[in-house]
């Protein structure tokens, strides 16, 4: 047993790819193809952003990334687990390991925000007294502590997101996933949220963000894989624009 | 082994889809109470009419006739054989003579009974009035009956047998059609409520999945409110028919005193009850837990 732990606390510390796309490819019932033949390997505590026009791949990816769908052929890997070979009720279970952010924020919007975050602690069946702690907790780590009792509908787009960041993040997920997350928001705002979301990467989430954002992007030089029509055309850090002049077409 | 404060939230849940999607819930507990009803009314129907068929099933007789000559103890050794049988209530034996005194009773005026004199013309006449049962197992103990050689002549009463059990059956065969019918409706309009109550919650749900929900986690306010639909429906036309029923028997029995001097013609309400209320209910939860398992198998997979 005490082996068995060494061994397994020793693979935490490698640097393991949490997600990995082998020769992945996808097509949807219609016969066209969103993904041809994709490689993506995205390590441990990186931060990275897909970007791309829209109908370019980019939800394909995040969709085959939360195994709401399968790749019609090659392998997809997430948090250790080979997704093809989840069965279902095994992938309630790997959900659990990410947090997912969207751009329509997708609060409960008759719920306060206090059980907006909690809820997410009471799907995986946690204990009330630690929803009680932690809650409050990531709440006061989106600068919302003050406003636990209010409902969204009080809020402001930005609020709003950082109440879904708590929300995604109240599970310790080992990977955060975000889609276009400040695509409803004012300059403002987006900057907020990419600060939370560096925030976060530095306490050790790896953070995949969607986003066509281009003045973030590049300011924030991070790693950008960029999707055109179902391929990974430019996968390297740097910013949109470096891509772009890569690829001029993009 | 869900937690108990999943539990908790489940039936908190469950009772909340009720008053969201009030209108439809209204709906179905109103079809679902319509139907238990009527399933009620059928069944004090059936279960009355199976009483007054028992009554009537005991008055239904078998009379056997003997060949000249058969002796007294012999007539009893059949009796006694006849009286062992499982569809036999009793048997009593009739000699000549209480026959011809019954007759005389029943058929004769006094200047007819004069001109016989002391003679009996039912010299021959002793018989075994056989009482069952079961109608239906008529048929068989007069072939049984048969069998006895000093056996002359049998009486059945085949079309009244014939009848009861007729009345019977037509009487199951449309309580089962009926309950067929609208435990269909009942289970159409549940399965409306639920869906509803899903298309409300679609978000929800939808982040529930995202987020790592269980089917159970998901699933279970929704059976709630199928159980809560299907015993509610179920409490309320209970009590109607206890009342309806009491108030009944109550008028017939009076009426009954006043007019033959006794008062019993339906089944006591406890006994009626006893098995009413948990049938019902099974009924009711029964058909809310299938509506329920039935539209989820269908549109949860829709959403995500």
């Amino acid at each position: 047993m005490g082996a068995r732990y060494d061994l397994e606390s020793q693979l935490k510390d490698i640097d393991v790819p949490v997600i990995l796309f082998e020769n992945v490819s996808k097509e949807y019932q219609s016969g066209i193809p969103a993904l041809k033949n994709v490689n993506i390997e995205i390590r441990k505590g990186e931060f990275v952003f897909i970007v791309g026009n829209s109908g370019s791949g980019k939800s394909t990816l995040i969709k085959l990334m939360l195994r709401e769908i399968k790749p019609t052929s090659g392998r997809v890997y997430v948090a250790g687990k080979l997704l093809d070979k989840l069965r279902k009720w095994q992938v309630a279970k790997f959900r659990r390991k990410l947090g997912v952010v969207f751009q329509d924020f997708r609060l409960l919007p008759d719920r306060s925000v206090f059980e907006n975050v909690a809820f997410a602690q009471r799907v995986i069946e946690a204990p009330t007294r630690e929803i009680q702690r932690q809650t409050p907790r990531m709440l006061a780590m989106v600068g919302l502590a003050d406003k636990y009792k209010a409902m969204p509908k009080e809020l402001s787009g930005g609020e709003q997101q950082r109440v879904a960041l708590a929300r995604a993040l109240v599970n310790n997920p080992v990977i955060l996933l975000a889609d276009e997350p400040t695509g409803n928001l004012d300059p403002k705002n987006s900057w907020e949220i990419m600060r939370l979301l560096e925030e976060i990467n530095r306490r050790g989430t790896t953070v995949v963000v969607v986003t066509h954002n281009r003045e973030i992007v590049d300011q924030m030089q991070k790693r950008v894989i960029t999707v055109k029509n179902g391929i990974i055309v430019s996968d390297q850090k740097g910013g949109y624009a470096y891509a772009k002049n890569q690829y001029s077409s993009i | 082994m869900p937690r108990i404060s999943t539990v908790v939230y489940s039936i908190g849940q469950g009772g909340k889809n009720l008053r969201r999607n009030r209108m439809f819930s209204l709906a179905s507990i109103g079809t679902m109470a319509a139907c238990l009803f009527l399933f009620g009314i059928f069944y004090f129907l059936l279960q009355n009419l199976q009483y007054a068929i028992k009554g009537a099933e005991t008055n239904v007789g078998v009379t056997v006739f003997f060949e000249k000559g058969t002796s007294v103890a012999r007539v009893e050794q059949i009796q006694e054989e006849i009286g062992r049988r499982a569809e036999v209530a009793y048997v009593n034996y009739v000699s000549a003579e209480e026959a011809w005194e019954r007759y005389k009773q029943t058929s004769l005026t006094a200047e007819q009974i004069e001109s016989f004199g002391e003679d009996n013309p039912l010299e021959n006449s002793a018989s075994l009035e056989v009482h069952i049962n079961d109608v239906s197992a008529q048929t068989d103990l007069v072939r049984y009956i048969e069998t006895f050689p000093e056996v002359r002549q049998i009486n059945d009463s085949q079309e009244l047998a014939d009848m009861l059990n007729g009345i019977n059956r037509a009487v199951s065969i449309v309580t089962t059609v009926i309950i067929a019918i609208l435990a269909g409706v009942a289970v159409f309009l549940i399965s409306t409520t639920i869906s509803t109550g899903i298309s409300i919650r679609a978000q929800e749900i939808s982040i529930m999945k995202l987020i790592g929900a269980t089917d159970f986690f998901i699933e279970a306010p929704f059976f709630v409110e199928g159980v809560l639909l299907g015993a509610i429906g179920a409490a309320i036309p209970l009590a109607l028919l206890y009342a309806v029923y009491r108030e009944i028997s109550s008028y017939i029995a009076q009426k009954l005193v006043s007019v033959l001097g006794r008062g019993t013609m339906l089944l006591d309400s406890r006994a009626v009850f006893q098995m009413l209320v948990p049938i019902s209910l099974a009924i009711g939860i029964g058909i809310g837990v299938l509506g329920t398992w039935m539209t989820l198998k269908k549109q949860l997979r829709k959403i995500l």
